[in-house]
This record gives structure tokens, C-alpha cells and sequence, in this order.
């Protein structure tokens, strides 16, 4: 790629040259001056060999804390907060309590969202439950294919989270704080750990639509680097238009030209810093190298068309639709090319009323390609170190949200459910558990920084030790509080 | 972290070298935090230290490092004693251990906080530029001298950028070339300081601080208004408002004597914070992060200090209480804010001229209104009233008649006359008349601007110490407003504006900008100094307390302040104080010598250089283009957006309209300030969102900056739109063009090798393009401007191509 780049201009003057000789005219072309320039580039190789030193962020956990059991992490977010009683956390209780009041003795003096001021009713399990797997795991009917690979998983069904609003909850499962301004854990671990791809960001995001409703807004904070340095931020890959923010080359600029254009402008910021002697200036002409060559990676990667179509078919989707199945391809992707970080979103999962309507919708666009995902990553070889987590902000309530027509469930903080597989995880086991109406964990409980501290751990980094200064705190993802590696559920 | 003999100094001094070890390394266990005070011991009080602890044993004996428990046992082996334990993953290193025992030796002396007691003002000997004698005073102990002094074009275009966030024109900077003398440079220093851009580029770093954007922030992020806020801060810096008055009328703007609409505007700065419109969120949950966001930015825009760490708990570091912290909170608790849902329109703002006409409109309604009541209506409407009566039983559209001959009343007939008004059909045409002076009225007034300012409740907010943060826990105690007590403990009290009813929010505002407050002063010249040096004199803008740095030239940043409070706040004359300097107009290319002995730049043994900030790379690109529009305030604006970039935004669902015409050309700093999703262009050239208080912006270099500078139809137009000056005001050869431009640009001519480069593209470019027209063509249509017609499309697009080279060379976008 790099050699490739500005070769065009050499050999346009080249040509030129010969042209001229042959033509015998010395007038309307190049000088000898230009000729020089460009037929002795060392400069700019010099610059560029410099400039490679000058990119290369090999991560500041360097050596890791301990052996890493997962060296990237596939991050599925069910934004708007699936609901744990209709997907993994049966309660047969609740059912049989259907309509009878909720047991004050649970509720009172505990946050509500929705559902302040209203009467608080039990309303039983909407889906089907059934075991799956060797390890008999329970979850919805509505999971087939997620069911089908039930023995990879590991599902935690005692989280608690400290928020019970979409944005601060968002913000608290994606930084470890609800304050705004921290780093999401792609930008801590990408931070941590530096990337293994040098032609493609580290921390990548892609969001899904889905059909349906109207759905929770996501702010881009949720992948911002917050105090760290910008380069950790998240980049996103989008489903229409460019995949990345201003990667296209306008119209009439074909990839040639914008190679001379890329390569003008590196000779000549090589040739500034000669007299300058600016390490800035060696990183730029790294950047601008990589943006080239993501003009001609990103594409390619997001092009999934020569996937076999076994492989599409098992993810369920078409090349280019912005699913979130497509999504989960590219996430494959993504992994195999060395990516740190991949976050998914897959939004509209806020039931908070026509439940039993619109929330198979929701499984039905997740179900097979969570599970493809799995697959994949296994068949290749890539799940042993891919850790894989899938969770939403929230749960949602026991209780009954019906103001808003058709039942559905309110946001709910104190107990919820999330699963994680792959590198370093127990597979086929559950962990944790709420009391018997699904309200409250009570037994292994999960905080988010837990979750966190856990990752960080299979990563290979010690979350107590990884900090980073910031208004005179050594803040860390798994925050000031006592947070601790969930070793239970490690293998 | 500093050690004795940073920077050639010599003795051990307590605030430079010991604080910042105990603070990092011990305090977490010992240190202000009263209530986890590890085994009786706290390090940050003299008294604690030297007095046994739990265990009696001594921690510090003074002059006796054999007897000092806190020697043995950071230098023990034993890992069961070791101090600070390994579980807390902090070490010392062997110098670190040895200055802490030659300080014990020394007599363990306690110094103040540095940034706690008050600046001290260095005599400087008369006929010296301050700023000058007091960075050569600190060179010369580190065994530095000064770098020389840049030339004539850098030392142009570097004011230029730091005082107007322009470029200089190149006849601007050929004239000064030509007569560098001290007096030209004043010239042109007192007539930058006086272009209406000086307040625009100055507000840049204050809106980041106050964190002003044109959204409420949270989920919905939804529009509110407040543009205004930012065109005073604008109006004030160009005005050199003092910065005590600055400070009083945005914080009680509304509480001064008969307050004007100006200062009624800047108290929109306790309105800045983020809100919420999300379903189900809990008033008393909002409130506390209101409460919680306000105390931040006074601790981070005037007090430097970490104040958000004691919400939870007393803090770590800085002794500063959570009774500190909320009965901070408590001097906003009359801001009339709702804890959740949709922000009121806020106060009219309209100029004259548009007051003149609301009040035309308002004048024509009641005058239509009047019209009903006219005598010769009376007539008319006893005529109907009578007409009414047979047909009230049965008539619908007469049910308000419905009443017994007895009940009628005075009132009743008001009544049946508002019924006349409303269905004589003889008035239908004044009823038209009326309702379409109302909408026009109506219409008028919405189209004005508004802009959210303070208003007081009545009753204020009950504001309690929330344990551990919990807005859910209303145990605590209820708080009144008082100053921080680590700061005005021992000085005089501050006596209430309001007389008995205790502190409000202009007492805080006259308290941060007095002479008792040891902070302000500081932290409003450090961020300065950053601006004309790229680095605070202490390092870290946000954090004066005992995580901070401590600065390296402490006499430098006291002096700054001191002069800064005798001058009356003047931020003019500290800036010409700063820009006149020799220091300031020093080269940025280190040398040699430099880069070894200072290598940070933290004595100023030379300048800095960066890369611009987001909005002025904006500025720049358009300036050169041709294409700026200078227009100073109004409505924030909006340059282009690749599509579906606010997809993800919800409630309402919003398409992003570009702004059209010369709006479209607007500098970057009014550009539409989304928080959840900021303009891609201004977050990769690390913009921030302005959902928290940014003192100090990062400064990253990534591949996101080539993407948005090669591609965003903003600066491809530019491009182009600079072409066409170069093809249009150059009519020399190829050769003589690319100088023109080259000029243009960078105020320099190309050398050689610079030259053959660009004409080597521009060759090969014109070459191709004449080959293939229809790229060309297509190339010229980006952007809402067309390309002049009458030119060849393909020697354009070739151009357009060195003017993109141009656009984005380092050199381009870095503030020498």
C-alpha cells in the first residue's frame, strides 16, 4: 500500500519525461526541479519510517498484569434494557402471582421510573420458558438459536446496575460512571492494550435500527474517550452512507488522484519537518498514510458479499442492510482482523408497554445471529480469545407498567440478566440469582464494576492497578468503589 | 512528579516536593479524609504527624529519621510493615524515600498549600517587562537562557491566531517583515486587541469551561435557547468587561441593582448545565445532579479544584468537606430550574427595532380589540341579543343563552356580548382581522430570540448533605450557603449582600473574585498562559489542589495574578502584559540545549507550537477560501453534516438542515453545539461536547483529522473556492500561482522542493482532469456555492486539488 501510494505521480513524471524527450519540447511540462523531487523521495521515506515509530501505541499495560485468557472483546448492547423475565430469568412465582399487588416489603423506598406513583402489580412471565443444552440453561423459547449454543454461554442473572434512566444508565454500563466525561471501556481498553491492526481504529461501533417502534436515543458519549487522549475514542462503522465519517473521496476525485493528493501532502510535511523538527509531524503523515489505507480497508471490510452464503445464511442476513445480524458479520470481521473493541448496538428493547406485541420482534432480529456470531467465532478459532458479553442498561420491572396502553414492564435497577462467552468464561454455567418474583439479586451479586473488573481481568490487566490520572484521581473503569473479578465464573 | 533538584533547584521544600509525594502516595489512607484516617494517622496536618498515633509510635519526629516511624517503615523489608502496602499498588522510589527523610532531618516543616495562600507580587526591577525578568530569573537557576526571537512572519501569524484566530493577510505580514520595530509590533498588538474577533477567539476557551452548547444534554438532548449567553461572553471580552463584573453578572447577574437585560443574559450561565426530558426520571434524582453539576463548574471555572470529588465523601486530597460541598450547592438552590421535562423560551431578546414592531403588532390587536367595543356596536348588539331569545331553547349554537329571565345578570350579558362577538355574522370581518393580527403578532414575538436567564424561587430548594451521594437517603443534614471552609477559614467573614438572610449567590460571586480568595486569580492566568504558551504555568488547568502541579515558576504565576487583581481584572491589559513580552515572541523550534534541560517547555525556554483548535482550522480554510463570513453572534449555525449522523437521536427524531446562504460560511465557534453528537468535523479536531466543564481541551493526531480535512464538503469548497481566487487574482503562470497561493496560505514562499512538488500534482492533475471532463465537473459541484462559470472546469478542478494540499499541510493547521 504504501510503496503503491504516489506511485502515480512518479510515473506520470516519468512519462512526462520520456514524453518530452521524445517530443523534444521542454516547455509545458515538468522541470528538472520537480523531477528530482519526486524520483528521491527519501525524504519522505525517511518521514515515514519515522512516522511509524511515531504511531505505533502498543498499549500502556505493557507487559500485562498476568496471562490474558481473551484478547478482544465483543460487546452486544441491548439498548433500551431488555427485559431478564421474558429472556433468561424464570419465575414461576411471578406468574403465579399474576395481578396480586407487589409485596410492599420489596418495593418501598426503592427508585422507580415509570411506574412512580402508580399501583405496583405482579404481571407473570410473558414468553415460554424451556432448558436448553447439556447444561439444561433456561431461557425463553424466543431464544431457539441462542438456545442451540447454550453451553457456550455463561448467564449471570444477578446484575445490578445504579441507574434506572436510560441515559445515566447507558452512560454508567459504557464508563463505569454516571457522570459524564469518563472513557467507555472500548477507549480503557484500547488504552490498555493498544490495537493488533494498524489499518483499522481500535474501538470500533456499529449501531442497528431494527424495526419496530421508537426507539431510546444513544449518545455518541457512550463511545467517547472521555479524558483520554481523542485516539481512543470509538470510531463507528455505519450501515448507510460512508461507513466511516468523511471516508469517501468526493465525487470526480478518483483513488489515484487522492493517493497523489495524500502523497503531496506527506512529501511536503516531510520536507517541513526538516526544518522544523516536529514529532507532530512524523504522526500526521502516519495518520494521513492510515486514512488512505482505511479508505481502501473499510470497504472492503464492510463488503460482505463474498461471504459464503452458508455463512450469511446462518446470521440470517443480506450484504449491506444494517442489521444487527449483518452487524454480528462484520463483528466476526472485525475480531478476525485484530480489532480490540467491538461494541454493537441493537436498539428499541424499552417495552415499556405492548410487550407481548413488539418484544418477540426484538428476539426474532437478535436470536440467530447472536448465536451465528458464536458459531463463527468458534469454527474459526477465534471464541477461545474473543470474550463475547451481551447485556442491556437495565432490566425491568416484576411489576406491570400499564399506562401507556397494552402492559409492558418499567426500567428496573436491582436485578437483571446478562450472559457472557468465550475467551476465559465457564461455559454452560448460570451464576447468580434473584429472588423468587425476579426483583432483587440476591445471591452472587453483579455490579457493573464487577462486570468490568471481570473483563479487564480475562484481558489480563488487574483493574485496581489500571488507572489514569484525572483531576487529581487515579480513576479507574471499575471505579473508586470496591469492585471485584467475578473468579466464579472464570474457567 | 518533582523532586528536589527539578530544574537545578536545590533545597527541599515542602509545597513543590513532599505534599505532592504524601498526597499521591498516602493520603488515599492518611490524609484529609477524616472519617478513613488509617490507624489515628493523617499526613496532610503537622500536628497528627508528629503526635503518636494509635499503635504510639511517632510517625514524623522532626530532625529524627531513626525515631520517625513513617522512615522505617518505607524503608523496611518486612512487606507485612511496608509502607505504602502493596495491595494499594503504590510505590516509592529510592530518591523519593531519601527526600522524605531529608526533609524529616530538615525539621519536617509544613508549608501551606501553595495555591491556598494568598499570591505574593516579586518586585521587578523597573524598566523590565515582568513576565520576561521572571521566566529569565527561573531559566537562569536551571542554567537556561532564553531561545532568540522568531521571525517577523511567525511572530505575526502567531498573534494573529491567539488573538483573533485569523490569518493574517500576507500584505499584513509583508509590512510588519519589512518594519519589525517594537512600535509596529504594539500597532498591530493594540489593533488586534481591538478587532470585533479578539472576543470571539478569547470566548472559545470560556465556553469549553462553562461548558455552553445549544442542547439540554441528557437522552433527548433537545434544543434550548441560549445563544445570547454566548454573544455577551463575546460582547463582554471585546468590551474588556473586568473580569470581577464578568464573574458577579453570570453567576447574580439577576441580583445586582436594577440589572440590565445584558446582565440578566449572562446569569444564563447558571442555566448551562445538562437537563433532562427522559420519561420517568425522578425530580429529586435530577435535582441532585443539578446541584452536583453546579458546584462542579464554580470548583472548576473559578476555584481550580476538584470540589465534585467530595459529593460522596470528604475528599481525598484537598480538605475540602462534603458540608463544603453541598453548602456550595446550596448558594443555587433559588435558581428557579425544573428537575426534569422541556426548558422554558427564557427572556425575550429583540433590538430596537424589532421591539418597535412587536409593539406595532400588539398595538394593532388591542386597537382591533378596542373596535368591538365601538358605541355604534351597542346598537347592533341589542338588536341580536333580542334576535337570540325565541331561538335559545333549541339552538345549539346559542346554548350560552340558556338561562331563566330572572338569573340574567350584568354578568350574564357580558356573556351574551361575548357570544356577539363571536357569531355576529356583521363582524366576521373584524373577527378575521383580530385573529390574523393575533398570529402575526403571535409569530413575530416566537421569532424572536429568548435566551434562559435566572430566576429566583421564592422558597428555595432545601438542600441536605446526601450521604454518600445517595439522592435517595434524605437523612442528612440541611445546609445553607456558605464559603468553602478550608478557604476562608482564616479570613474575614464575608458579610452577606442580602444583610440577615444569610449568603446568596452575588456574596459567592464578590467572594471568588476578592482578595481573600487565593484561587481565582491564579487559575484565571494559568488558563491564559495556556493560551499564549499551549501549557498552564501549572500544568494541570482543572486541579489546584494537592494532585495538581505544582508550577515550576510559582513567582511568574503570582505576579500574574497580583497585577491581574491591581489592575482591576483586566484581562486587556494582562494580555498585552503576556503578548508584548520577549518571552512570548521567543522561536518554537527547540534547540538543542532546550529540548535536554527543559524538555516539557515548563520554563518557557522557549514557545510552544500546536495544532490550531478545531474551529479556527474552520476559520482558517474559509478565511483563505475567501468564502468567511465575519458576521459576529446570533443564532448558532449549521455547516454541513453527512447525512444520518443524528440518526440515533430520538424524541423527536431530527434531520439536520444545513444552513443556507452566507450562514453557511460562519466562523466555527457559532456552529450548532449538539452535545450528544457534536459536529463530526469539530470532534476530530478534539472539540469538546460541553457536557462537563473543560478546562483544558486534548490535543490528539488522528487519522478521523485527515478524513474531515481531505473530504468534509466544508473544506473540499474551500478548496475550490480558493482556486478560483488563485486562478481569478493571479494571472501569472503555473509557477507564479502556486507562489501566490503558497503565500496565501502560509505567508511564505514555497521553497524548491516545495514548489516542484505542488507542480508536479498540478501537472499531472490538469493533464487527467482535461482527459476526463466529467470527473471535473462532478468534483466542482460540492458544496451550496457553484463554481464560476467561464472557467475551465478542469484547470479548476486541478487547482482545487493544490488548494486541498494547501489546506491540509501540517504547517497549515499549526500555530507556530
Amino acid at each position: 500500500m504504501k510503496q503503491s501510494l504516489g506511485f502515480e505521480i512518479d510515473r506520470f513524471a516519468r512519462q512526462q519525461q520520456t514524453r518530452r524527450v521524445f517530443l523534444g519540447r521542454a516547455g509545458r511540462t515538468l522541470g528538472s526541479v520537480a523531477l528530482a523531487s519526486l524520483l528521491n523521495p527519501r525524504v519522505l521515506a525517511a518521514a515515514e519510517a519515522k512516522s511509524e515509530k511515531a504511531d505505533a501505541w502498543a498499549g500502556i499495560v505493557h507487559p500485562l498484569h498476568h496471562p490474558a485468557r481473551a484478547k478482544r472483546v465483543i460487546w452486544l448492547t441491548m439498548a433500551g434494557g431488555p427485559s431478564h423475565l421474558e429472556t433468561f430469568d424464570f419465575k414461576p412465582k411471578l406468574a403465579k402471582m399474576d395481578g396480586q399487588p407487589m409485596p410492599e416489603s420489596m418495593t418501598s423506598g426503592q427508585q422507580l421510573a415509570q411506574l412512580q406513583g402508580q399501583k405496583l402489580v405482579c404481571w407473570g412471565p410473558q414468553t415460554n420458558f424451556k432448558q436448553f443444552g447439556r447444561c439444561g440453561a433456561e431461557m425463553t423459547e424466543l431464544f431457539p438459536h441462542v438456545g442451540g449454543v447454550a453451553d457456550e454461554l455463561c448467564i449471570i442473572r444477578s446484575m445490578t446496575t445504579d441507574a434506572i434512566n436510560h441515559d445515566p444508565a447507558h452512560t454508567f454500563m459504557n464508563t463505569g460512571s454516571q457522570i459524564v466525561g469518563r472513557p467507555a471501556m472500548g477507549s480503557w481498553i484500547t488504552y490498555g492494550l493498544g490495537s493488533e491492526v494498524a489499518d483499522l481504529p481500535g474501538f470500533v461501533v456499529l449501531v442497528s435500527q431494527g424495526g419496530g417502534r421508537s426507539p431510546q436515543p444513544i449518545a455518541a458519549r457512550q463511545w467517547s474517550s472521555g479524558f483520554l487522549p481523542s485516539r481512543f475514542q470509538g470510531v463507528q462503522l455505519r450501515g448507510r452512507g460512508d461507513p466511516v465519517l468523511y471516508l469517501a473521496n468526493s465525487p470526480g476525485v478518483s483513488r489515484e488522484k487522492e493517493g497523489d493528493v495524500v502523497r503531496a501532502i506527506n512529501l511536503l510535511n516531510a520536507q517541513h519537518d526538516l526544518t522544523v523538527d516536529d514529532p507532530e509531524i512524523a504522526t500526521r503523515i502516519a495518520q494521513y498514510e492510515m486514512a488512505f489505507q482505511m479508505q481502501a480497508s473499510v470497504p472492503g471490510l464492510m463488503d460482505t458479499s463474498a461471504e459464503p452464503a452458508r455463512v450469511r445464511e446462518s446470521y440470517g442476513c443480506t450484504a449491506g442492510d444494517g442489521s444487527f445480524a449483518s452487524n454480528c458479520l462484520l463483528a466476526r470481521r472485525l475480531a478476525e482482523r485484530g480489532v480490540r473493541f467491538i461494541q454493537l448496538y441493537h436498539r428499541d428493547w424499552d417495552h415499556h408497554n405492548g410487550l407481548r406485541e413488539y418484544f418477540p420482534e426484538k428476539a426474532r432480529e437478535t436470536d440467530r445471529a447472536c448465536a451465528a456470531l458464536l458459531g463463527d467465532l468458534k469454527e474459526r478459532g477465534l471464541l477461545q480469545d474473543t470474550l463475547v458479553v451481551w447485556a442491556g442498561e437495565f432490566g425491568r420491572t416484576p411489576m406491570a407498567q400499564t399506562n401507556k396502553g397494552a402492559p409492558g414492564r418499567d426500567h428496573h435497577n436491582k436485578g437483571f440478566s446478562v450472559w457472557l462467552a468465550g475467551g476465559g468464561i465457564k461455559p454452560g454455567i448460570s451464576w447468580g440469582a434473584t429472588d423468587e418474583l425476579g426483583y432483587a439479586a440476591v445471591e452472587n451479586v453483579v455490579s457493573v464494576h464487577d462486570l468490568h473488573a471481570t473483563m479487564l481481568h480475562l484481558l489480563g490487566i488487574d483493574h485496581l492497578r489500571f488507572t489514569y490520572k484525572y483531576q487529581g484521581l487515579n480513576a479507574r473503569l471499575s471505579g473508586v468503589e470496591k469492585s471485584q473479578v467475578v473468579k466464579g465464573i472464570i474457567s | 512528579m518533582a523532586a528536589a533538584g527539578a530544574f537545578g533547584a536545590s533545597q527541599v521544600d515542602f509545597n513543590r516536593d513532599i505534599r505532592p509525594l504524601l498526597s499521591e502516595k498516602c493520603y488515599a489512607c492518611h490524609g484529609p479524609d477524616a472519617r478513613k484516617a488509617k490507624g489515628g494517622l493523617r499526613l496532610d496536618l503537622r500536628n497528627v504527624a508528629i503526635k503518636p498515633a494509635n499503635s504510639g509510635k511517632i510517625p514524623i519526629s522532626p530532625g529524627n529519621p531513626a525515631l520517625s516511624e513513617l522512615i522505617r517503615r518505607i524503608f523496611t523489608t518486612d512487606e507485612d510493615d511496608l509502607m505504602p502496602p502493596p495491595a494499594s499498588h503504590q510505590t516509592l522510589t529510592t530518591p523519593q524515600k531519601e527526600i522524605l527523610k531529608r526533609w524529616i532531618i530538615e525539621g519536617a516543616e509544613y508549608r501551606l498549600h501553595w495555591a491556598y495562600s494568598p499570591p505574593t507580587k516579586a518586585a521587578i526591577p523597573t524598566k523590565e517587562n515582568a513576565v520576561d525578568f521572571l521566566v529569565r530569573s527561573r531559566l537562569k537557576e536551571a542554567g537556561l537562557g532564553p531561545a532568540s526571537q522568531a521571525s517577523a512572519r511567525i511572530i505575526a501569524r502567531r498573534l494573529y491566531f491567539d488573538l483573533v484566530g485569523l490569518p493574517p493577510k500576507p500584505e499584513e505580514v509583508a509590512a510588519f517583515e519589512s518594519n519589525p520595530s517594537e512600535q509596529a509590533y504594539e500597532k498591530m498588538v493594540e489593533g488586534l486587541m481591538a478587532s470585533p474577533h479578539y472576543g470571539e477567539r478569547m470566548a472559545m476557551d470560556w465556553l469549553d469551561v462553562v461548558r455552553f452548547a445549544d442542547t439540554i444534554g441528557y437522552h433527548s438532548d433537545n434544543p434550548r435557547n441560549i445563544w445570547p449567553y454566548r454573544d455577551y461572553v463575546i460582547r463582554s471580552l471585546n468590551q474588556n468587561t473586568s473580569f470581577d463584573r464578568f464573574t458577579r453578572e453570570q453567576l447574580a447577574g439577576d441580583l445586582l441593582p436594577n440589572s440590565t437585560r445584558d446582565q440578566k443574559v449572562a446569569s444564563g450561565f447558571n442555566r448551562l448545565l445538562l437537563t433532562t426530558e427522559e420519561g420517568g426520571a425522578q425530580p429529586r434524582d435530577y435535582e441532585a445532579r443539578q446541584l452536583t453539576d453546579r458546584v462542579r463548574a464554580v470548583g472548576t471555572v473559578w476555584l481550580g479544584q476538584t470540589i465534585g470529588c467530595s459529593q460522596c465523601h470528604d475528599h481525598k486530597f484537598d480538605p475540602i468537606t462534603t458540608r463544603d460541598f453541598y453548602s456550595l450547592g446550596a448558594f443555587f438552590a433559588d435558581v428557579k430550574e425544573a428537575a426534569i421535562g422541556k426548558r422554558e423560551d427564557g427572556m425575550l431578546i429583540a433590538t430596537d427595532a424589532q421591539l418597535a414592531e412587536l409593539h406595532r403588532l400588539d398595538k394593532r390587536c388591542s386597537d382591533l380589540t378596542k373596535e368591538f367595543d365601538a358605541p355604534e356596536l351597542q346598537e347592533a348588539f341589542t338588536k341580536w341579543e333580542e334576535a337570540q331569545k325565541p331561538a335559545s331553547s333549541s339552538e345549539s349554537t346559542t346554548k350560552k343563552l340558556e338561562t331563566s329571565a330572572e338569573q340574567r345578570s350584568t354578568r350574564q350579558s357580558d356573556r351574551d356580548f361575548q357570544a356577539f362577538k363571536e357569531q355576529a355574522p356583521e363582524l366576521a370581518e373584524l373577527r378575521k382581522a383580530l385573529a390574523k393580527a393575533k398570529k402575526e403578532q403571535a409569530d413575530f414575538e416566537a421569532s424572536l430570540p429568548h435566551t434562559l436567564i435566572t430566576e429566583t424561587n421564592e422558597q428555595p430548594r432545601t438542600v441536605r448533605i446526601l450521604p454518600r451521594g445517595d439522592w435517595m437517603n434524605d437523612t442528612g443534614e440541611a445546609v445553607t450557603p456558605a464559603l468553602p471552609a478550608f478557604l476562608v477559614a482564616s479570613t474575614p467573614s464575608h458579610k452577606s449582600s442580602q444583610g440577615a438572610s444569610g449568603l446568596n449567590r452575588l456574596d459567592l460571586a464578590n467572594w471568588l473574585v476578592s482578595r481573600d480568595n487565593p484561587l481565582t486569580a491564579r487559575v484565571v492566568m494559568n488558563r491564559l498562559w495556556k493560551h499564549f504558551f499551549g501549557m498552564g504555568l501549572s500544568k494541570v488547568l482543572d486541579d489546584f489542589g494537592a494532585q495538581g502541579d505544582v508550577p515550576p515558576n510559582q513567582p511568574l504565576l503570582d505576579w500574574l495574578a497580583c497585577e491581574f487583581m491591581d489592575s482591576g481584572w483586566d484581562l486587556k491589559h494582562m494580555v498585552r502584559l503576556i503578548v508584548t513580552s520577549a518571552t512570548y515572541r521567543q522561536v518554537s523550534t527547540p534547540s538543542p540545549e532546550s529540548l535536554e534541560h527543559d524538555p516539557e517547555n515548563r520554563l518557557q525556554s522557549r514557545q510552544g507550537r500546536w495544532r490550531l483548535e478545531a474551529e479556527l482550522i474552520r476559520d482558517n480554510a474559509l478565511s483563505v477560501a475567501g468564502l468567511l463570513n465575519p458576521t459576529i453572534g446570533g443564532p448558532s449555525v449549521k455547516p454541513y453534516q453527512p447525512e444520518d449522523y443524528w440518526e440515533n437521536l430520538n424524541f423527536p427524531k431530527r434531520t439536520y438542515e444545513a444552513s443556507n446562504g452566507p450562514s453557511q460560511y460562519r466562523r466555527g465557534l457559532y456552529t450548532w453545539w449538539q452535545r450528544t453528537f457534536l459536529h463530526p468535523s469539530l470532534v476530530a479536531f478534539d472539540a469538546p461536547s460541553r457536557e462537563e466543564c473543560v478546562a483544558e481541551r486534548s490535543r490528539s493526531n488522528v487519522p478521523q483529522q485527515a478524513l474531515a480535512l481531505l473530504h468534509d464538503p466544508s473544506f473540499v469548497e474551500a478548496a475550490r473556492s480558493f482556486a478560483t481566487r488563485i486562478l481569478r487574482e493571479c494571472k501569472g503562470d503555473e509557477s507564479a500561482r502556486i507562489l501566490w497561493a503558497w503565500r496565501e496560505v502560509l505567508d511564505r514562499s514555497p521553497g524548491p522542493q516545495e514548489m516542484a512538488t505542488v507542480r508536479a500534482l498540478l501537472d499531472k492533475h490538469l493533464f487527467e482532469y482535461k482527459n476526463d471532463r466529467a470527473a471535473a465537473s462532478a468534483y466542482l459541484k460540492v458544496g451550496q456555492t457553484p463554481a464560476p462559470s467561464g472557467m475551465d472546469e478542469a484547470e479548476l478542478a486541478a487547482w482545487t486539488n493544490v488548494g486541498r494540499v494547501l489546506l491540509n499541510l501540517h504547517e497549515t493547521i499549526t500555530r507556530f
